[in-house]
Parts: structure tokens; sequence; C-alpha cells
């Protein structure tokens, strides 16, 4: 590799070539502010259009300044990060910036957590001259059942449109209007709903600013839980455990299951109970249907389709309703963990307790904003009465405890309610890419073969590679086992399938970078990728030392099926636990 | 016909390359172009020259592209050559966008193969054997007459396969704009012919490195091309003799404003202002006095009286505080005042913006709000510091060229006419009389007969007096609409 001289600030460096002049400089500890630019380190997503122009910095011989994120160094370059020239130049753009930025960081959902507000505090601006008479662009709010555009803070760095074409491929967002008017949204300007938004929420956890949130249900859950004729009962995501402790200061990677549990029961829910039991669940079903194909398969049927494709993720549910339609009959019929719950909860549960099914209502806390839309859905309703009421995030669970004046890192740890609160290490690892599939293949395992596993931890379904495949021997059968988060990769491998040239017998589909652990309901993670990484470790540290770690051994799912279900693709569980898939596709019609 | 200005423009001190045969011959007959020596410099350069000996001679005759950045053009064509791909483009530029230009339209329209064979010489020159011509849409008799010219080059085998007995093919087809200014910037050209959204990107990389679906290109405006196949068939000696050290040949210019002679004009570069505004231009229209001259388009400076005697090139523009652009040229008198054009071609800067970067989509917007407060009286001296400041800013931050220039005509006018400023701002008066809100109707006393004509046409009863008394206009309630002064027989109302 070619080696490049160059001095940054008086100090010499020597870098590869290709080296853009921000990175030089980070490696001699000097931190030019960027505000559009966003590397997501290991994720291979860098978003860099050079938009912002705060990143300018001055290189001698070139006549105007150079955004330091989008220039390449060159061979003895001078640049100088903080001349009176770029300092001036830095705080003027950030004036414009804020002058057609509303200014109600009181009531902003962003407020805190804002990387404009930072940067403002960061470049000292303290007033915006001539704010009393600029003008600002203003837009409709679009409220989605997921995620609310409030465009008026758009500030066009255009993270969400890189987030949602190059690396989701849904190709829901995109800039229009052009000049002052220009902002990003759906084509024709359209709202989200009608256009093919996934709800992955990935656009929320990249927006610097409050342009992006989510659909906030915190007080629907007040509402719920200060009502004396209702039994709110709580479920909880395998990926909030690993993630909600940052939001109390602790190290990313804190697992905080225990006192995350005895917060809920402060908060005042009836039931604290765990969605990793409704993974469990999950597991029984989706890998009876995948043992029930391959056995077909094996058996020469050649109708059987194969490979099949799990559907815990709703993001990835709409991601293939929207762009491949003609192929939802390949996925698995199971029902998200989510969803499961619900059904469970508001059936079997609410008749243990012997509450109505309008008395009980279902709160479920998700690292997810799909999960909001997918509570929603038409066919998880039972006239009218939805399976999971509300959907909040790890983001508005964290409001909520802090309202409630709970300090998480003081409270005593505390176990889940019985009896939907148990779970295997299996339904745990649902919560990062490669965690379904491993659970499934633990179950699937010792199912088909009627032998007990050695060993549980399959690491080569591990890890953070945007695909993955491995082939785990089940006892003299090879089984292809493919991986995919992020709906770009996704689709890679249902272009293989289209083609009829997938190895897999088996796919798992994620929606966000890592899984549900980086979902975008989940603490912002503000481009750290690290912190990612270490709420996977959390969630296989739980999974390690859980007593069960296969769902099929889980005493309450058991009991479920001896009780209530049957067995798994019984007529009830069919009706309960299975769902079906729609044609969403979209044709906009020009007139 | 083309338009190439009114009768009696002197053809004095102009020379006709690039329009040489605009108005001449027949644009839908090849055979009159190829009986004024058309294709003669592509069978020549096709038989007789090997690529880098096009290049040079192209280098060699100092021609400079004639978009508004004056590059190179055999330096721009060798560093396409240079980068090997499988394809390479050919592109020609005709998004003309600057309001009032129209040579490109005009070469276009009178002269299309002069283009379709530059772009050929170009594309043999690099190794590319696919052009592209970028046109707006707004252009349809220029598109009607190249759909016409390419048909007839192909029919006469001087566009498709083995030209001229070679192995080289080129083929050229046509891609609409649709009226952004900034697709004139290559790099949003090249987006909007990949059906992008038409936004500039940061270069390098630059096209000739990755253009057009990520090959190679080269783009040059119709302008540049059109000098090409005279240059090739005279002999870059021939033409580097013509025009100042640094910028060669010709340039066209479309003279327009306050001026007897309106229209395009082709001078040799190193013709001075003052000939082309008095010489051809005929002097300022009405015999009023000159005030200024608004060169480079929207993004050009103002220059003044002291300016006059500049020779025009690439470099003398830019050192006086404004630039060639694409060549339009608008005069101005007395009666123009400094502020609102500087705010007028902000109002266009401003439409035209694509968005992408914070400086331009916002920062322009600010300039064009702070001139508009000026010449309503609302301004401070305070605001001129800023207007600067700002200006400077855009200009040092913006991500391309549309930015990066777009506050010429503030600065430009700062530099000139920071008198006109000072009186919007601190005396509230508009010098030129153009600014309505700082305009007052007075009536002169002694002429005002009393006649009541001006009480009766006033739309807001803003005048009163008795008749045969004087009468008052009250400030308080006129909105300087001027129909009374239009009214008054007895030149008894005056506007200050």
């Amino acid at each position: 590799m070619n080696k490049i001289k160059l001095t940054i600030d008086n100090k010499q460096i020597e870098v590869e070539k290709g080296t853009t002049i921000y990175k030089a400089a980070k490696e001699l500890g000097i931190y030019i502010p960027v505000l559009c630019y966003m590397n997501l380190e290991g994720l291979n997503i860098e978003n860099k259009p050079g938009g912002c122009r705060i990143c300018v910095v001055e290189v001698e011989g070139r006549n105007n300044l150079a955004p330091s994120c989008s220039t390449d160094v060159w061979e003895g370059m001078v640049v100088n990060t903080h001349s009176m020239r770029v300092i001036n130049a830095r705080r003027t753009v950030m004036e414009f910036i804020l002058s057609d930025h509303p200014k109600d960081c009181l009531t902003c959902a962003k407020s805190g957590n804002c990387d404009l507000q930072d940067m403002a505090v960061k470049l000292g601006v303290r007033e915006i001259p001539g704010q009393e008479y600029a003008e600002m662009s203003t837009y409709k709010i679009d409220f989605s059942p997921s995620i609310i555009r409030d465009l008026d803070k758009c500030i066009m760095c255009r993270r969400c449109e890189m987030m949602c074409n190059d690396f989701q491929t849904v190709g829901a967002l995109s800039a229009f209007n052009r000049g002052f008017e220009a902002a990003v949204g759906p084509a024709f300007e359209m709202e989200l709903e009608d256009s093919t938004c996934t709800y992955c929420g990935q656009c929320v956890a990249v927006c610097p600013t409050g342009a992006l949130t989510e659909k906030d249900h915190t007080r629907d859950v007040i509402n719920a839980l200060s009502d004396p004729t209702k039994k709110v009962v709580v479920q909880t995501a395998p990926a909030v455990r690993a993630a909600l402790g940052e939001e109390f200061g602790m190290e990313p990677g804190t697992l905080v299951t225990g006192k995350m549990v005895s917060a809920l029961r402060r908060l005042g829910f009836d039931y604290v109970f765990d969605t990793d039991f409704a993974a469990d669940l999950t597991i029984m079903e989706e890998g009876t249907e995948l043992l029930d194909r391959l056995t077909k398969y094996l058996g020469g049927d050649k109708e059987v389709k194969l490979p099949i494709l799990t559907s815990c993720c709703p993001a990835w549910v709409s991601f293939f309703e929207h762009y491949f339609p003609e192929m939802k009959d390949i996925p698995s019929t199971a029902r998200s963990p989510q969803q499961m719950f619900g059904a469970i909860a508001k059936t079997y549960f609410a008749d243990k307790i012997s509450t109505k099914r309008e008395d009980l209502v279902v709160v479920s806390i998700m690292p997810c904003l799909a999960k909001k839309y997918e509570a929603q859905r038409d066919e998880f309703k039972v006239d009218g009465n939805p399976d999971v009421d509300f959907s909040i995030s790890t983001r508005e669970l964290a409001h909520l405890i802090k309202e409630a004046n709970l300090d998480l890192n003081i409270l005593p740890d505390e176990d889940f309610d019985k009896p939907l609160g148990e779970s295997s290490g299996a339904g745990v690892i649902f919560g990062t890419t490669g965690g379904v599939i491993e659970a499934a293949v633990r179950t699937a395992y010792e199912l088909h073969t009627g032998k007990k596993l050695e060993k549980l931890d399959f690491e080569q379904l591990r890890g953070f590679e945007a695909i993955r495949k491995a082939t785990v021997d089940f006892d003299g059968t090879p089984i292809n086992i493919g991986i995919a988060h992020g709906l770009g990769h996704a689709r890679k491998l249902l272009d293989e399938i289209k083609a009829g040239k997938s190895e897999f017998h088996a796919i798992e589909i994620m929606a966000c970078p890592g899984g549900c652990i980086g979902g975008g309901g989940q603490p912002l993670h503000h481009s750290d990728t690290s912190i990612l990484k270490a709420r996977a470790e959390a969630i296989y540290r739980e999974d390690a030392g859980k007593p069960i770690r296969k769902s099929h051994e889980n005493p309450y799912i058991l009991k479920l099926y001896e009780e209530f279900l049957g067995k798994p693709m019984s007529e009830k569980s069919h009706h309960l636990l299975h769902t079906a898939y729609f044609d969403k596709s979209r044709k906009i019609e020009i007139s | 016909m083309t338009n190439l200005g009114g009768s009696k423009m002197s053809q004095h001190k102009q020379i006709r390359i690039a329009l040489n045969n605009c108005g001449v011959i027949d644009p839908e007959n090849i055979k009159e172009y190829i009986a004024r020596d058309g294709y003669l410099a592509l069978g020549k350069c096709l038989t007789e020259m090997k690529p880098e000996d096009i290049i040079r001679e192209i280098k060699d005759s100092g021609l400079r592209g004639r978009g508004g950045g004056g590059f190179p053009a055999g330096l721009k064509w060798e560093i396409a050559a240079k980068n090997q791909a499988d394809q390479k483009y050919v592109v020609c530029n005709a998004d003309e966008g600057d309001p009032g230009a129209f040579m490109d339209r005009s070469i276009l329209e009178g002269d299309p193969h002069a283009v379709l064979e530059a772009m050929a010489i170009c594309g043999y020159s690099m190794g590319a054997t696919k052009g592209l011509i970028y046109i707006r849409a707004e252009y349809p008799l220029a598109i009607e007459r190249l759909k016409i010219a390419i048909e007839q080059a192909r029919e006469f085998g001087l566009l498709g396969k083995n030209l001229f007995g070679t192995d080289f093919e080129f083929d050229i087809e046509i891609r609409y704009g649709a009226g952004a200014f900034v697709c004139g910037e290559e790099t949003a050209l090249i987006h909007s012919m990949e059906g992008l959204r038409g936004e500039p990107t940061i270069k390098p990389p630059y096209p000739a490195e990755s253009g057009y679906f990520g090959k190679p290109t080269n783009v040059n405006n119709v302008e540049t091309y059109a000098n090409v196949p005279i240059i090739l068939r005279k002999g870059a000696n021939w033409f580097n003799k013509i025009g100042t050290e640094k910028s060669k040949g010709t340039k066209v210019f479309a003279l327009a404003g306050k001026i007897k002679n309106v229209g395009l004009v082709e001078v040799p570069m190193g013709t001075t202002l003052r000939e082309v505004i008095y010489e051809i231009g005929g002097g300022i229209e009405n015999d009023k006095k000159f005030k200024a001259v608004q060169t480079g388009g929207p993004s050009g400076g103002c220059l003044t009286e002291k300016h006059l005697d500049t020779p025009i090139d690439f470099d003398n523009l830019v050192q006086a505080g404004s630039m060639m652009g694409s060549g339009g040229m608008i005069v101005m008198d007395e009666d123009n005042c400094m502020v609102s054009v500087a705010k007028f071609y902000l109002e266009f800067t401003v439409e035209e913006s694509c968005g992408k970067c914070s400086p331009c989509r916002i920062g322009n917007k600010r300039l064009y709000e702070l001139l508009d407060r000026i010449t309503q009286g609302k301004g401070e001296m305070e605001d001129l510091k800023r207007l600067r400041n700002m200006s400077n800013v855009i200009k040092d931050t913006s991500l391309c060229g549309l930015g990066q220039t777009s506050p010429n005509p503030v600065l430009s006018t700062l530099d000139n006419f920071y008198d006109e400023y000072v009186a919007h701002v601190v005396d509230k008066k508009c010098i030129a009389g153009q600014c309505k809100d700082l305009m007052t109707y007075f009536v002169i006393e002694e002429n005002c007969v009393g006649c009541t004509a001006c009480a009766r046409v006033c739309p807001v009863g803003a005048i009163t007096g008795e008749k045969k008394e004087v009468h008052y206009i009250n400030p308080e309630i006129c909105i300087k609409c001027g129909a009374c002064e239009e009214r008054c027989k007895f030149d008894a109302i005056i506007v200050k």
C-alpha cells in the first residue's frame, strides 16, 4: 500500500493512500467536527455526501476550504483544521443550519441526545443573526404507525436516505424538492404509510436530529397502568436487557435483566413476563415446520418449499411482502415472538387469571419500531382487540423508568413472573444476528436425530459478517444454513432463491445491523458500532448462564402444549401462533 | 434562422469561429455543412492522425472550456484518454441555463454538425465509442435539428461503424434535462443522465476518471466542441494566435440589457469591455450613463467604468471580481439599482440551488433575505458586514460551482457600489429610483394647478386637496403605484 506523508495542524503523519483528511486527523488525535458524515465501522456502512460542510478545513494551495470527511490526502498536503478562517466558516455554516431549524429543544424527543444540539454547543453558537426575519422551511408532520417524520428538523444529512436505499435497499426515502425546500422523504411527498417503508427504524437510529423519531406510546401505557379495571401484562424482548443500562450510564454490554424486571414491577405492571418465553414457543413451531419441510424434502417431495425463512422480524416480513410477494409461501408461517406472546396472553393466560380479553392489556418492550406496526396489523386482532395493545421501544421504557424516579443502577434484581416469564438460553439469543437459527438448530437437531447435542454453542453461526453460511451436520445429513442481517443483504439471498441458485435449507434474516440489538428502538449508538458488539456479547453471556438452554426443554412451554395447545403445528397452534402473508407490492402510477 | 443579434450589430472586431456556420448554412442539410469543409477534420483525424496527436493539437491550441470553468480542453481529453476502461463516453453539455445566454442554442440550431463532428473526434482521441448530448427540453428546435443532423450523419456514414473506412465507430444519443440550472455542473449532469437526482458530488473523482456509470467521461459544452473541427482543420497555430496569452480564440457573448444592439457577438479574447459595449453594442440605450456590466451569468460579478478597458479573458475577469461564465453580458445604466441587481441574481440561485450542501441551500436564502430587507429600507450597517461574511463563507464552503460563485453579485456590488448600499441603509434612499419602498411621491406646489386628476386616479385615496388648490399626497397611505405621476399633465408630481 502506498504511504502518504502530510502535515495536519503542524503535526506530521504518514497514512495509507486513499485516507481522508478526517481519518488522518483522527489518527493524530485531532477530532474534526462532523455532522452529516457517519461511519459504522465493521458494518461497511459509510455516509459521506459532503453536504453539511461543518467538517471543512484549510488546505494550503487550495482556493476554497475542503470537506475533510470526503477529501483524500495527498503527498505533502498541509492542513489546518482550526485557522480562524475555518472556525469562522464552521460557525457561520452552523448558524445557517440552525437558522432553518426549529428551536423547540425543550419538547423535542431528541433533546439531550441530538447531534445537532451537541454541535451547536461545541461550536459556541450563542445567537443566530437575523433569525427574527429568517424564513423557515416547513412541512406537514407525517405520523405512521411506527415513525414520525418532522421534516422541519431535517438538516439534509442524508443518513436516513443512505440507510434506507444503500443498506436496506428499501428505497422509501430520497431527497425531494430543491434548494431551500429540499428534504428527504418518500417519492412525491407521499406519507410513509403509503410507501414501501418496512418500519425497520434504521433511519431513526441514525437521524442526528428530531426529524425522525418513534411514535411514542408511553402515554398509552401510563393510561393503561392507571386504569383500575385493567390487568396490564408486559413482555420484554431479549435485546432490551442488553441495552437498557446504557440509558442509565452503564457500560454498553451491561445486562440489566433483573433490574429491568424490578423497574417494570415498580412501574405497576401486574405481571412481568418475558418475550423469550414466546421465542421458545416460536422455536417449537418454526423448528417443527422446518423439520416437517425437511423430512418431506429428504423423502423426495419436489413441491416442498425450501429454504425455509425465519419470520420473527416484522420489518423483514414487510420487506418480502413489498418486494418479493411471489415468494410469500417460503417464509415460516410462525408468528413473531411478540405476537405469539400476545395471542397466548390473551387466551391461555387470561383464562388462568379469569380475566376477559378486553380487560387484559398487553404491553411489549421492544428494541424495534417495526413491532409497533406489527402489533396493529389486522390479522393480529380479535374483533378489533389487538393481541398486543402497545409496543414501546427500549428508549421509551427508559423514559418511563426515569419519569417514575427510579434509578436502574440501584434497583435490586428480581425474577420474571410465571408462567410466561420462564425462558431458555435459546430464547435469549433471538436478540442478535444468528441467534434465531442457532436456537432452532439446538431444538431441530435433537428432535430430528433423537440425540443430545454435546456442544450448544454454534460459533460458526455467530458474528457480524453481513452474510454468513454454515453447514450443520444433522447426524449424517448436512443442513446448509444462511444468515443475513440488513435487508440489502437479505435481498441478495432472496435473489438467489428466486433464480433457483440457493444452496440453503434454512435462512435467518434480521433487518437491522447486528440483529435486534441494533434495532431502531434501541438507545442511540451515535455511530459507535463497538456498542452493538458489546450488546451481542451480553446476549450470549445471558444464554451461557441459563440453566436451560434449549427451547424444547422449557418446562412451561411443555406445560403450555400439554394444557392448551396440544402439539406444535396443531390446529390450535395454527390458529393462534401462525399467520399468512400478503402481496403489498406497490405500483406508482404517474398520471 | 438563428437570432444573431440586431441588424445594426457591428461585425467590426468580431471573428466567427464557433458561430462560423450559423446563419450561413441550412442546418438541416448535411451537404451544406460538408460544403463548408464539414467533417474534413474528422476524416483527417481518423486517417492521418493518432489520438495523441489530436490531443496535442488541442492542447497546443490553448482551447479552454467555454462552459464557465475555463479548464484546458486538451488536458481534459488527455486525462480521459489515459484512464483505461472497457467503455468511455463523450458528453456534450447543452444544458445552457444562464438566463439570457443562448449561444449554445444558436450553435445547435445553426450548426449542429460541428458539435457532432467534434464529439466524434474527441471519442477517437480518448477511446470512446459513445456520445451523449445532454440538452434541456426547453430547446425543442435545437433538439429537432440535432435529431436530423444525427440521422443524416448516420446516413452519410459519419456516425456509426467503420467511419472513413477505419475500425473506429462512434454514435451519439440525446438525453433531456428537465430545466435544473445545477445540472449544467458536470457531476450533477451525469447523475441526471443516470436517472438520479440532479445533484453534484465531490470532485475528485473527476468525470474523466469516473463519470457516466462510473466510466471515464469527457464533458465539454457546446461552444467548446464547436471550436474543435476548425482548430483541427486550420491548426493549433492558427487558433492560438487569436486571443490573449492564456485565453486563446474567441468567445461568444450574449449582449443584453440597457444597450442599443442586443444579441450574440463573437469576439477574440482580449477585446475590451468598452469595445464590446460601445463599438459592437452601439453604446447605452437612450444614451444614458453606463453604470455596470454584469458578466458570467447569475454567478458573475458587476464590473464598472474602471474595468471598461480590461481585455476580456478568463483570468482578467476573475481578477476583476467577475468571471467568464458561459458568456452572459448584461449592461446596466444609471437607472439600475445595484442592490436590486444583486438581489435579482440571488433570487435565481436560491431557486436553482439543489439543496445538497447547507451553505448554498440556506446561506443563499439568508443573503437574499438580507438584500431584500436592505431594498425595503430595513437594513443596518451591521448587515453589510454580515453580507460580506456570509458571502465569503458560502464561496469558501459550498460543494459545487453554483454555491462557490453565487455570492459574486453581492461581493462585486459591495466592492464597486458600496456607497449605494450605504445610501439604502443609512439615508434610506435608492439613488437609481428602483426600490419602491424607499421612494416618496411629492407634489411640487408651484406646478400644481389643482385639477384633481391625481386624486381621482389614486387607487387608495392618498391624495387630498380642493379644486384649484395645491394637492397633498399622504405618504402613510401612498402605495407608490405611480398612477398620479403618470396622470399629472403639469409635471407637478415627482418621486424621490
